[in-house]
């Protein structure tokens, strides 16, 4: 793809470059990313640091890029830095053409005016689920679409309760009988992580949600009930007390060394646990309060979102998206990558095809967007939630205590 | 050090004549050697300092960086911290940390350099043992900190038989930390201490050994009060060190379960990065820099007297 670029171009590169010299002199803030001047090569970034996200995803890019008649270059940067990068970019106005951000941290980056709303780049969002659309709103305007999605359920270690009788709980009460005659010597009986980050929150919020308790009043009856719930497996010892320290990874590895019994955890995990031959287990939705609750789960994923740029770039960027987002590649990336494709038809041929991922699809339709309740103010929101748990949890109050408090705390 | 300051004393009147005659040309060659460090300190460190400074008084949002608008905000942001209602807390455990920290520290540091002091076979070896913890990056021995507290599985709780929530008790997670924080910073006391101790001439002891003295009256009235221009320097710089620990924090608990052990630097990262308010972020760093420029300055004058003595 490569040819020699005309004099102009060239002494134009060389004009860039001069200036980025300088703004990195000045500045001091050294960022050389600042978008080229042609139309022939778009700019990616996105987090993912472990296979098999990261070897699919260029790859899948590269794809697309042909099809449009462009080409990518890829960048990816830890997650914990991610979002600084971002906001370094969007402050040097050189944001990447495409970005794959993490769903609860799209309302801030639109907030900036960085971003460009995919309808006026021409994009439709025609035979995608509406729920996954909507987690990419902001004002009214959609800024970012996943390619996939991904959500909680409930893994069960198959061995152990055929030993002890049990069917896999479909409700809280059957939730907590299993998770106190599974908890044995060093075992425990379910793994949740309620680990003082965001992630915490999203380990929470199905059963949050599910209750009938909503973001924006912390402290209702409902929030107390699904706070009461795993306070009631610490306090009573049928899950660990290092479930405030312990992340998702973290509880993964518990439940694949045979410490817990069952666990919540995403389909991301799969194919690890697929790799381990020795164990057998199952997954179905979260336990629900009642039988006639409707449960209601986090959406997790990451969107893609086109940067401010040139109407042309812009318009190439959502060709590629276009592609991203299509049945065939969003169906070749979730398969790969362990997440449920937002496009419909993608995702009932995946849940056909891999009966793993059926608990995962089943919940995407009555899915909720972190954001969609509280939009920008979803973070600080979100760390009084987690900041309630851990209080009940590993500091003994009431959860009626902790969750007053944390209401108090986002007034 | 003090060879080389003397030195310089006695330079000038000798040189006198050459300084006045120098030429217009060297003095610029002089300012050309010293722009580039003025520039180095310029862009580097008093440009984001004022940066901050400023972001302290404006309200900053992930907005701001977008459209370079931010508001000025008076005291709005300091207003808002204060008023937080973890802010009391983690003052607190910031006092707690620090002063647990520094003490102890001192105390194991203290006692440990006095026991190198003496000879002894593999003086030597362990002594540079003893510096491992030092040589770690933090990560590293973080990590390996939360393995060993681990409350199910880790090595401590399992010599214990006793599943102490090390990590996952509100009431326990500002302990571990600080003793975690201890551990890493016993070498650079017992390093330091060491370097004063052997500056203490043996000739008092022998005297204080001939006049009746005994070990506990040589440690008081000659080790202690000769050590006090190096304890000044330890404590200090200690200090400043100590507040501004976030790495061991924040690969143990993240400040929590919580926020038991949130520190004021945790707790500005946590209003930054976490909740995205840029300027609350700020204001609490603006208030640990001017805790650790009161400090810087204590440490300054205390190296100076010490100078001045010798």
């Amino acid at each position: 793809m490569s040819y020699s670029a005309p004099p102009l171009a060239r002494r134009r590169a060389v004009a860039a470059g001069a200036a980025v010299v300088a703004t990195l002199a000045i500045g001091g803030c050294g960022e050389s990313a600042a978008p080229a001047a042609s139309t022939d090569t778009l700019t990616e970034i996105d987090y993912y640091e472990a296979a098999p996200q990261n070897t699919k995803l260029p790859e899948i890019l590269a794809a697309c890029g042909t099809e449009a008649g462009v080409k990518i270059e890829h960048q990816q940067v830890p997650r914990t830095q991610f979002m600084p990068k971002l906001l370094q970019q969007a402050s040097s106005r050189s944001l990447p053409d495409l970005a794959l951000i993490d769903n609860p941290d799209l309302a801030q980056l639109a907030a900036t005016g960085g971003l460009v709303p995919l309808s006026e780049a021409g994009l439709s969002t025609e035979g995608l689920f509406p729920s996954i659309v909507d987690a990419g709103r902001y004002e009214g305007k959609t800024y970012g679409i996943a390619p996939g999605v991904n959500g909680l359920a409930l893994y069960y270690n198959k061995k152990l309760f055929t030993e002890a009788g049990l069917q896999p709980p479909k409700t809280w009460d059957e939730l907590t009988t299993a998770a106190k005659s599974l908890t044995k010597g060093k075992r425990y009986g379910i793994a949740f992580s309620a680990v003082g980050t965001e992630e915490g929150s999203f380990q929470f919020e199905p059963f949050f949600w599910t209750a009938g308790a909503s973001l924006k009043q912390l402290d209702s009856p409902q929030a107390v009930q699904a706070l009461t719930l795993w306070k009631t497996l610490v306090d009573s010892g049928w899950a660990s007390k290092s479930v405030v320290t312990w992340t998702q990874a973290d509880i993964n590895d518990q439940f694949m060394a045979g410490n817990a019994a069952m666990m919540v955890n995403g389909p991301w995990q799969l194919p690890t646990l697929n790799g381990n031959k020795d164990l057998e287990f199952g997954i179905v939705p979260i336990p629900i309060p009642s039988p006639t609750a409707k449960p209601v789960t986090p959406l997790g994923g990451e969107v893609w979102t086109i940067g401010h740029s040139t109407p042309e770039r812009e318009k190439k960027a959502a060709a590629v998206l276009k592609c991203l987002l299509g049945q065939e590649k969003s169906l070749e990336w979730s398969k790969a990558a362990g997440y449920i494709p937002s496009n419909e038809a993608a995702a009932k041929q995946l849940a056909a095809s891999d009966p793993q991922l059926a608990p995962f699809a089943e919940e995407v339709a009555t899915a909720l967007a972190r954001t969609a309740e509280l939009g920008t103010a979803y973070p600080k929101v979100s760390e009084a939630l987690f900041n309630a748990i851990q209080a009940a949890l590993a500091g003994g109050k009431s959860p009626q205590e902790a969750l007053a408090a944390a209401q108090a705390a986002v007034k | 050090m003090p060879a080389l300051v003397s030195a310089r004393r006695t330079t000038p009147g000798a040189h006198a004549a050459g300084v006045r005659g120098r030429t217009l040309g060297a003095r610029w060659a002089a300012f050309a050697f010293i722009a580039p460090t003025c520039l180095y300190v310029l862009v580097f460190y008093v440009y984001p300092l004022a940066g901050n400074l400023r972001m302290g008084f404006q309200d900053y949002t992930v907005k701001s960086f977008y459209t370079g608008v931010a508001p000025f905000v008076g005291w709005d942001n300091y207003r808002a911290v204060w008023q937080d209602p973890a802010f009391g807390g983690t003052v607190l455990n910031t006092v707690l940390f620090t002063a647990g920290s520094l003490a102890v520290q001192f105390a194991a540091g203290l006692a440990l350099a006095m026991f190198f002091h003496r000879r002894f076979a593999l003086n030597g070896v362990l002594r540079s043992l003893l510096l491992v913890p030092w040589l770690l990056p933090l990560v590293v021995s973080g990590t390996a900190w939360r393995w060993i507290l681990e409350t199910d599985s880790g090595v401590l709780n399992q010599t214990l038989g006793h599943p102490v929530p090390w990590l996952a008790s509100t009431d326990l997670a500002l302990l571990s930390v600080t003793l975690v924080n201890i551990w890493v910073g016993i070498p650079f006391n017992m390093v330091i201490l060491y370097g004063g101790l052997q500056g203490i001439p043996a000739q008092l002891y022998e005297a204080a050994g001939l006049d009746g003295a005994n070990a506990w009256q040589r440690f008081t009235r000659i080790t202690l009060p000769l050590l006090r221009p190096v304890t000044v320097v330890v404590l200090t710089l200690g200090l400043i060190y100590t507040l501004k620990v976030f790495d061991v924090i924040m690969v143990l608990t993240q400040g929590g379960p919580a926020d038991s052990s949130q520190t004021l630097t945790t707790f500005s990262y946590d209003l930054s990065f976490q909740q995205l308010a840029f300027g609350r972020g700020a204001a609490v760093g603006n208030i640990l820099i001017v805790v650790a420029v009161v400090f810087a300055f204590v440490y300054l004058r205390a190296t100076r007297d010490a100078e001045g003595r010798r």
